[in-house]
């Protein structure tokens, strides 16, 4: 090949390259290309529902594969003035709050979370950034619960409020929150977990309650839950987008 | 004195699918390296050992110089500017694959899945119509699947040979794709490809649940990360040879016959045949 040619293919492929990657971008930005990016997730969430069995488990597995350094992620140390005090005296005068459209409000302490039916399960922790770590949780199970203080019918999510200001705002703006529909909330699987690999759970992991809702992605395992609410829909929560990061233009639906 | 023949190459179906497919895999790609870069290391197994990643890119410092350094095994390979330490000189950014790799060109990994999801399902589709009509309409078997003649030891080495030395077959046996091709093609559609899907499964929690066995199959959810990456590089690696390939046999007849369908031989006129 001349020189000439092969200079102008390296142009022409240079340019094709530029235009293609603009016109990403930009597509990114628009509007309308959010709003296809965005329905996407709709189509994801509808097959893997039909193609999952809703009781389904996660895989579980031997003692053997738990991970030594199980990473910590997002927050490890609250800094909540409240929060910081409750961990300070080990947790001893802290009670979970469940509220919402429910028969009963609960007000928990962690003993009386600890004589619920309970579930232990040693399962995979995906990141959304692509790790996975291996790690034995204890908990509550969040279904016993729910029916312990009793779900009005129009009730469609559960949401968890946190201690931990991710956002590291001045207001509640930047607070952790997620939120799960009932399918997930009944699974077997799911739990309210005050222990991992057989220890109280460490201050890094959530301290003293996190969400264990094992076939999603590790955003959705709530840290330092602090209140569960029962809501019909959650557009008037944080940005409305059902969560943290999923504010942050992250999916609702974390199963992939 | 040969003659120009043009004769029918491609099916409508092939030529639609083939341009589908250069779109959708050139935006999996890009959004794939966005999601790879927000955990730039590789794992074999169910998990991921920190301390061991077969394959990790970074940015170390150097005799008082940041460097991008790729890992692989035991090797180190200094790769500033490319991978690890990126971007042009004096604006380098510490990002594993370079913003004019990634979809969109900043970091945003909630973003790169959107796009890589979205792709992914339009590439599931296309494939599949691909796969129907060539499993059905006998594309695959007629086309693709090699004849025991071609798979003769002796014949094959005569093509690699012949590719070599670039020499390209004329006439009447240019109306087939050469043994090279089909087994070259075959590893794309057969194996490639439906790996890339079922490896981007495997990472699913959600789809985990419904097909563990996927996970045994991979050796673990990280291992179907590592296959996932591989596929990804030895695609690449096959379009690169392809394109090479269409530049050096033809351009502008390759391209027309994946584009209306049309690909020029040149044949010996039959005697007596009019001229």
């Amino acid at each position: 090949m001349s020189a000439d040619r092969r200079r102008w293919l390296k142009g022409v492929g240079a340019s094709l390259a530029g235009l293609w990657l603009a016109a990403c971008d930009s597509l990114t930005r628009s509007k309308e290309g959010r709003d296809v990016l965005d329905r996407v997730e709709d189509l994801t969430l509808r097959a893997q529902r039909l193609v999952l069995d809703r009781k389904a488990l996660a895989r579980e597995f031997g003692p053997e594969h738990v991970s030594t350094n199980f990473r910590p992620n997002g927050s490890i140390n609250p800094g909540d003035p409240a929060y910081a005090a409750h961990r300070d005296a080990g947790f001893a005068d802290w009670r979970l709050v469940v509220d919402g459209l429910v028969e009963t409000p609960l007000s928990l302490s962690l003993a009386e979370l600890r004589a619920l039916p309970s579930r232990s399960q040693i399962t995979r922790h995906d990141c959304v950034e692509g790790w996975s770590d291996i790690a034995k949780w204890t908990g509550a199970r969040l279904g016993p619960l729910l029916d312990q203080a009793g779900l009005k019918s129009d009730v469609r999510f559960i949401v968890f409020h946190c201690a931990d200001n991710l956002g590291h705002t001045e207001d509640a703006s930047g607070r952790y929150y997620e939120s799960i529909d009932l399918m997930d909330a009944y699974h077997p699987q799911t739990l309210l977990a005050y222990e991992m690999n057989d220890q109280p759970l460490p201050v890094a992991h959530g301290a003293p309650l996190r969400l264990r809702v094992e076939r999603q992605l590790g955003y959705k395992q709530a840290k330092y839950v602090m209140r569960v609410e029962a809501v019909a829909d959650f557009a008037q929560i944080g940005r409305g987008k059902g969560g943290f990061w999923e504010d942050r233009g992250y999916e609702w639906y974390a199963g992939i | 004195m040969a003659e120009k023949l043009l004769v029918r190459r491609h099916s409508a179906v092939t030529r639609i699918t083939h341009w589908i497919n250069v779109v959708v895999l050139v935006a999996l790609l890009g959004s794939g390296l966005q999601i790879f870069n927000a955990h730039a290391a590789l794992y074999w197994g169910q998990k991921s050992r920190f301390d061991a990643p077969w394959l990790a890119i970074g940015r170390e410092e150097r005799r008082g110089e940041t460097v991008g350094v790729t890992r692989v095994g035991g090797l180190r390979l200094e790769t500033t500017g490319l991978l690890g330490w990126t971007g042009r000189e004096g604006a380098r950014e510490s990002r594993a694959f370079p913003a004019w790799a990634t979809i969109p060109s900043w970091r945003d990994l909630g973003t790169g899945r959107h796009w890589h999801f979205l792709f992914a399902w339009i590439f599931v589709a296309n494939g599949l119509v691909y796969w129907l009509t060539g499993l059905f309409g006998g594309h695959i078997r007629r086309d693709l699947a090699p004849t025991r003649a071609d798979l003769a030891p002796r014949h094959v080495w005569r093509e690699i040979v012949d590719h070599a030395r670039l020499r390209f077959p004329e006439g009447e046996a240019a109306r087939r794709y050469n043994v090279l091709q089909k087994l070259a093609y075959l590893a794309a559609v057969l194996v490639l490809l439906p790996l890339m899907v079922a490896t981007g499964l495997t990472m699913s929690p959600g789809f985990n649940a419904a097909a563990p066995w996927m996970l045994d199959l991979f050796g673990g959810r990280q291992s179907a990360r590592s296959i996932h990456f591989i596929c990804a590089n030895l695609i690449v690696l096959f379009v690169l040879a392809h394109l090479v390939m269409v530049l050096l046999s033809g351009v502008w007849n390759n391209l027309r016959s994946m584009i209306t369908g049309r690909y020029a031989i040149e044949v010996e006129p039959a005697k007596g045949a009019r001229p």
